[in-house]
């Protein structure tokens, strides 16, 4: 019974105002699964989270429910709840109220919420914590609520809308292993949305990662990390250097005018393609010793290791070591065949990798959500209005 | 600095006389032994005496309060629904067309909005051929009017600023459209809804200048009595009036203020422990 | 989806009948009315009558008047609302009660306790003659009648001011000062700018109901000073002109449309002159 298909989505897809928000995205989602949708701002995934909740009703495609189609079934009829972004609980209610909601409404005698509650409380660690006014909890405190409040309903698939966005990175790193210990308890399908890698990677039993619309890789955290289908989803993975390569055989790729045993086959000889090598992976060895040599740009201290730029024939790797090295010395290069990864070009090939113009760019990355890009977008018109 | 900060004190309390100097002279004259609202002659209850065998004011007073509680429950009923509808409307145009029209009776003067209505009012009586074509109904109608703006501008706005996930969520944990709206929209914008309320209550009960247009003879409320009175020489049973108006005002005040700090106090927490029964 | 939130959008359509019953129609019947005599032919012989001395008299007195009205609320209003501002909140909280208690007496006592305070016999005169001095004559004068104005509307200036005034950020106050701006320089520049707003609604709000009060010219004025407000209410309440009342209404918006333009147009400017 593990693999049983619980969600299907076929060829769904949905435009706002003439753009493209998803452009005919298929999905498998299993039950008991750990799916996490992955990807920056305006990739779709939320977009996908609510076509599943049924707030939003994609253009065309299919969403089956154990192999029925659900498309008009209206979100109170399905068997899915929901954890919103800030988590949306009724300002009016209480603790208890707030999480007896959902059974309130299926006419449950009173003294079994109580009961059902209760457990809630005391999974989410918030005994006693009833009859507390929920504006005025912490923001953890809160997100527990919220999950109690979804869980109590006991839904097939339980949907988490960027949950631990609005909190700070300690509590974040907590809540994720209780969410994960939740799921595991539960059994609950968990289908979780996010912009943070290291969440997703962390959490997941599969990572579904997401571009402009479009489904790019679905794996588990380790595939994504280690067999990245095309430059987006190496980059967006992890920091990576990504170069420019010819194939020119099976296990022999051509690169950074060097060549270099591989452990990739399968492309026509003389290929043009995508080479991926993680910083971690590259040794750094004294110059005559190394494969590639170059110059070090910079040094940055990240705690852990360092990190170093060099300038190798004008394109700038990154690579992290524990050694320290001086800036303007000169080094070799090293790198194993299994650290090299070769990826065919794609949409996406010539955008990331070169950190000559690094400026964090993951870092950088708007929090914003497209949902919530989409309401400012209402707000404008409502301004505009106005005048 | 402290001479210019003595200076805006003196400046603002002698604004604030400014304000409250009529109300001290009803208050004060109402107390008199006289008539006269010039010179003080000695202090007597006897214009509170004449004024409370006054059968027609107490009429008046009661009319004043069966117009504003039907009139301003109507117009939050009406202004709370049509927030609803204008905040989920999409069509800037169609926005726009209802926000104007919405607008009209706070920007026109009232003497227009009271005319405009009795023109409305003579004109379909003269149709049914009606002996009395304005009365309480016509009345009822001019203060919905201009009640309904005001409700809606205390609504629409609590409708904007809440968590666009709330109505969401009572769906998704299995409330329907009809039960999402009753058990977490409307609670959330009760607040707006209350004051909306209040604003148009208080609006009716003070209102002349459109009554005054849209009212006939058979129905008289308060401010209108008023204005019979003082078109005659006033004697001052009115100023006992206004007194008790002015008193009634301030007891108003001091419990909405109580009520609200006792709000305030269940937001923080203290009266947190509000459904002991629940179990 | 779609069709759901056409019937969320269907809870406005009670509000939208109303309106269109009872605000548009209206004033569809002031324009027919206006433009008919009184057999209902069509005529323009209503607005024909407008352009006389006479009313033309009165409508220069009635824009002269709320103007001044409004003049002295925004001067006497502005500090008052910057001094409010300034407050601790709950103090705050208490004085803007304060300023909107008067308001919630009715309209027509207040007016008539001014009589008592400025007629002949009235209290200043009772206490100027004690001294002395006077009787100094004040009722039925054009100062009574603004005075009147003033008082009545005041709050209605003191309070958007106030508004717009509370939310100004002081850091802009204090980047003015950082920047050089002497006290002034940063009232006229910056505090005056920002607060644009509160004003242009203030404005609004005293402008619009003195230049259609009725009451108060009748009271305080003693009938000496026709406002357009009192020519409609004689034209409804006793003359029964109802023809020619809509016309004066009909010119009493388009004074008023025109004159809000204008200060919005103006405002419009007084802001880009500075930003």
């Amino acid at each position: 019974m593990e693999n049983k298909k619980i969600i299907e989505l076929k060829s769904v897809s949905k435009e706002y105002d003439g753009e493209t928000v998803l452009d005919s995205i298929d999905l498998d989602i299993y039950d008991k699964e750990f799916v996490t949708l992955l990807g920056p701002s305006g990739c779709g995934k939320t977009t996908t989270l609510r076509i599943i909740g049924g707030f939003v009703k994609p253009d065309s495609g299919e969403l089956l429910f154990d192999g029925v189609n659900v498309i008009d079934v209206p979100p109170h009829k399905r068997p899915v709840n929901t954890v919103f972004q800030k988590y949306a609980l009724f300002p009016h209610l209480n603790v208890y109220d707030n999480i007896a909601f959902g059974l309130r409404l299926k006419k449950m005698p009173e003294k079994e919420i109580y009961d059902k509650v209760e457990e809630m409380l005391a999974m989410v660690n918030l005994r006693g914590f009833e009859k507390r006014n929920v504006n005025l909890l912490s923001g953890g405190q809160q997100q527990r609520v919220a999950i109690a409040r979804a869980l109590i309903n006991s839904p097939r698939v339980l949907l988490l809308d960027e949950p631990l966005g609005a909190l700070d990175l300690k509590l974040r790193k907590d809540m994720q292993n209780e969410l994960k210990n939740i799921q595991k308890k539960t059994g609950i399908t968990f289908i979780y949305v996010t912009h943070d890698q290291e969440e997703a990677l962390s959490m997941s039993d599969k990572v579904v990662v997401m571009a402009n619309g479009a489904i790019q890789q679905i794996g588990t955290p380790t595939d994504i990390y280690n067999e990245p289908v095309n430059a987006f989803v190496a980059d967006f993975i992890g920091e990576s250097n990504i170069l420019d390569g010819e194939m020119l055989r099976d296990f022999r790729v051509r690169f950074a005018g060097a060549e270099f045993d591989c452990l990739d086959k399968g492309f026509a000889p003389n290929e043009k393609v995508d080479v991926v090598i993680r910083p971690e992976d590259v040794d750094v060895v004294a110059p005559e010793k190394g494969m590639l040599c170059g110059v070090i740009s910079s040094v940055t201290f990240k705690g852990v290791h360092y990190e170093i730029i060099v300038n190798i024939g004008g394109f700038k790797w990154m690579i992290q070591t524990t050694d320290y090295t001086a800036p303007n010395s000169k080094i070799g290069l090293y790198i194993e065949p299994d650290a090299i990864h070769i990826m065919k070009k794609s949409e996406f090939s010539g955008m990331f990798g070169d950190y000559s113009t690094y400026s964090e760019e993951m870092d950088h990355l708007s929090d914003l959500t497209e949902e919530e890009m989409e309401y400012l977008s209402e707000m404008d018109e409502e301004e505009d209005e106005s005048e | 600095m402290t001479h210019t900060k003595r200076l805006n004190r003196l400046y603002a309390i002698l604004i604030f006389i400014f304000l409250y100097a009529p109300i001290a002279v009803l208050i004060l004259f109402s107390f008199n032994d006289s008539n006269s609202t010039g010179v003080f002659t000695g202090f007597s209850l006897k214009w509170y005496r004449e004024l409370l065998s006054d059968e027609a004011t107490f009429t008046a007073l009661k009319n004043t309060l069966i117009l504003a509680v039907s009139s301003s429950l109507i117009a939050t009923l009406i202004g709370t629904a049509a927030a609803v509808g204008i905040n989920k409307m999409k069509n800037k145009y169609l926005v726009g067309a209802v926000n104007t029209m919405t607008n009209i009776p706070m920007m026109n003067p009232d003497i227009v909005t009271g005319i405009s209505l009795m023109l409305l009012f003579v004109f379909v009586g003269a149709l049914v051929n009606s002996q009395n074509s304005l009365n309480f109904w016509t009345v009822l109608i001019a203060h919905i009017t201009f009640n309904l703006p005001y409700v809606i501008l205390n609504v629409l706005p609590k409708l904007r600023s809440m968590d666009r996930h709330l109505p969401e969520a009572a769906l998704d944990l299995g409330c329907t459209p009809l039960q999402s709206f009753f058990k977490v929209e409307l609670p959330a914008i009760m607040p707006g809804v209350i004051s909306g309320l209040i604003m148009a209550f208080t609006l009716s009960l003070d209102d002349f200048v459109i009554s005054y247009f849209t009212v006939g003879n058979g129905f008289e409320t308060l401010p209108i009595r008023i204005y019979s009175m003082t078109k005659k020489r006033v004697t001052p049973d009115m100023y006992a009036l206004s007194t008790f108006i002015f008193i009634a005002i301030l007891a108003l005040l001091l419990l909405s203020n109580f009520v609200g700090d006792r709000d305030q106090a269940k937001k923080n927490g203290t009266k947190a422990a509000r459904k002991g029964g629940k179990r | 989806m779609k069709k759901k939130s056409l019937l969320g959008q269907a809870a406005a359509a009670p509000h939208v009948v109303w309106s269109v019953l009872f605000i548009i129609a209206p004033l569809l019947f002031v324009a027919y009315y206006a433009l008919t005599d009184a057999d209902g032919n069509f005529t323009f012989k209503n607005f024909g009558a407008l352009f006389t001395a006479e009313y033309l008299e009165i409508f220069l007195r009635s824009a002269c008047f709320a103007f001044l009205a409004t003049a002295i609320c925004l001067v006497i209003a502005y500090p008052v609302a910057y001094f409010i501002s300034k407050t601790s909140p709950k103090t705050q909280k208490l004085l803007i009660v304060l300023v909107m208690l008067p308001q919630w007496m009715n309209f027509l006592i207040r007016t008539y306790s001014w009589m008592a305070i400025l007629e002949d016999t009235g209290i200043i005169n009772t206490v100027l003659g004690w001294v002395g001095l006077g009787p100094v004559h004040m009722i039925n004068t054009a100062g009574a009648v603004i005075l009147g104005m003033v008082y009545n509307f005041l709050p209605y200036m003191i309070l958007p001011i106030y508004t717009s005034l509370s939310k100004l950020d002081p850091r802009y106050v204090e980047a003015s000062a950082d920047l050089g701006c002497n006290a002034f320089g940063t009232l006229l520049h910056v505090i005056l700018p920002l607060s644009r707003s509160g004003i242009i609604s203030g404005v609004t709000m005293v402008f619009v109901p003195s230049i259609s009060t009725f009451y108060i010219s009748q009271k305080l004025g003693g009938g000496n000073f026709d406002l357009i407000g009192d020519t409609i209410e004689r034209q409804f309440m006793s003359a029964y002109n109802y023809n020619l009342g809509a016309a004066i209404s009909f010119v009493l918006m388009i004074l008023i449309i025109v004159s809000m333009t204008v200060m919005n147009r103006f405002g419009e400017e007084e802001g880009s002159v500075v930003t």
